[in-house]
């Protein structure tokens, strides 16, 4: 993958430190939510509900750990490292995904919801990127929209489906909401780093605005399906400065097995 | 010294990993420089997150290097002007329609034909199958299955541009 930092194109406010530290903390949010909530999807391949569900989950996972991927070798192109030690070699305080992405996939109902829930934030702010002045990065947001397309496809098909198809799945797509709302506002968590990008123009739209578009996006969309959104919930943060579950441990000694055994080999 | 002839000539000789088609007529080599013994490639992915990305880079890096004189070579991926069905070949459409996959001219959206019959009458299993690029049909026409390439969607409308 090119060097986006060093082409011709690159946008003007990475020659200053503070600001190539705040977009580098921009792509590492995007790519520790791309690679953990893809590791959740992939928990289903094997055990979806019929054939094409665990096929289309398992094509979101490798999609959305694609991306991860892509986005880890341009942080590894600025610091000397590989994609790969950035996925498998740090510490769950070390991440920066929000919380939503590492909860435990629970029951389908609820997977659906968090996708559904993430993949139309994550839409939201890759608009905000492609939008933006950051040249290459903005090309890559743009590319990135494209394929992610599908994903909120798929995830609004399997929304209405569920919350359509009686008591028992409505139900369930309720209590996954009211789980999940809180830790989908925390996807639009505020700090210092996203607060340095609206000041020097580098994003148009804070994460309150942002998380503002979002909410206009998706609450029509849920009072539609006669789903309600938990009123006064205030949203689950620390994701963006490392503060996680239990369950992201848990999920990275699992995840990262393999790779630990011999960081050095070579695949 | 090293021609452009021979460089593309080469490339076109390398498959896609996952479809019988020359990357060449899949429409993945954006551009081709060469300097001296040099040479500079630039491939446009069809999908960013498809895992066939290093065997591609790998094998092309690989071809080149047995072009006589080429002592050099550096092959990246780039995002500018993202990757659209209308980059793939006649020649590519006719290759893959043979194998069994259909094609769209232009948009996902259009009607899709079937490979074996020239059926319309398809119905769309998954959107998903076996590789990113790929969607699963059904012909009702002739009751086969049917894999359709798969463009990544039309760029979404951006506020600002």
């Amino acid at each position: 993958m090119s060097n986006l930092w060093a082409t011709p194109d690159a946008p003007a406010v990475v020659s200053d430190a503070e600001s190539r530290a705040a977009v580098r903390a921009l792509l590492l949010a995007l790519a520790d939510d791309e690679l953990i909530v893809g590791h959740r999807h992939s928990e289903w391949t094997g055990f979806a509900p019929d054939i094409e569900s665990d096929v289309a989950m398992s094509s979101i996972a490798q999609e959305e750990i694609g991306h991860a991927r892509v986005l880890y070798d341009q942080i590894a192109a600025l610091e000397g490292t590989s994609a790969d030690r950035l996925a498998f070699g740090r510490g769950p305080e070390a991440f920066r995904n929000a919380v939503l992405t590492e909860r435990p996939n629970g029951d389908w109902a609820f997977s659906i919801v968090r996708a559904w829930l993430y993949d139309h934030a994550d839409a939201v702010r890759l608009r905000t990127v492609a939008a933006s002045p950051l040249g290459p990065f903005a090309s890559l947001a743009k590319t990135l929209l494209r394929e992610e397309k599908y994903h909120v496809v798929f995830a609004d098909a399997w929304l209405e489906r569920l919350a359509r198809g009686g008591d028992d799945a409505w139900g369930r797509v309720q209590r996954a909401l009211d789980a999940a709302w809180p830790d989908a506002l925390g996807v639009f968590e505020t700090t210092p780093d996203t607060e340095h990008l609206v000041r020097i123009g580098a994003l148009a739209a804070g994460m309150d605005a942002q998380r503002s578009r979002w909410e206009s996006d998706v609450r029509p969309r849920l009072d539609a399906l006669a789903l309600t959104v938990p009123a006064g919930a205030a949203a689950v943060v620390g994701g963006r400065q490392g503060r996680h579950l239990p369950d992201l441990g848990m999920l990275l000694m699992e995840m990262t097995s393999v790779w630990r055994s011999d960081p050095e080999a070579r695949w | 010294m090293v021609t452009y002839d021979a460089v593309w000539q080469a490339l076109g000789e390398i498959e896609d990993p996952e479809l019988p088609i020359a990357i060449t007529d899949l429409g993945l080599v954006r551009s081709v420089e060469i300097e001296e013994g040099m040479v500079r490639v630039r491939l446009v992915p069809t999908f960013v997150g498809c895992p066939a990305l290093d065997v591609i880079r790998e094998r092309v890096h690989r071809r080149l290097l047995g072009v006589p004189t080429v002592h050099a070579v550096d092959v990246q991926y780039t995002f500018d002007d993202p990757w659209t069905i209308d980059r793939m070949t006649e020649t590519g459409r006719a290759r893959l329609t043979a194998h069994g996959v259909s094609v769209p001219r232009v948009h996902p959206a259009e009607l899709a034909t079937c490979p074996f019959c020239g059926s319309t009458d398809l119905l769309l299993e998954n959107p998903f199958g076996p590789t990113l690029c790929r969607a699963v049909y059904y012909c009702r026409a002739c009751r086969n299955p049917v894999e359709r390439f798969k463009p990544p969607g039309d760029v979404l409308p951006v506020a600002g541009r």
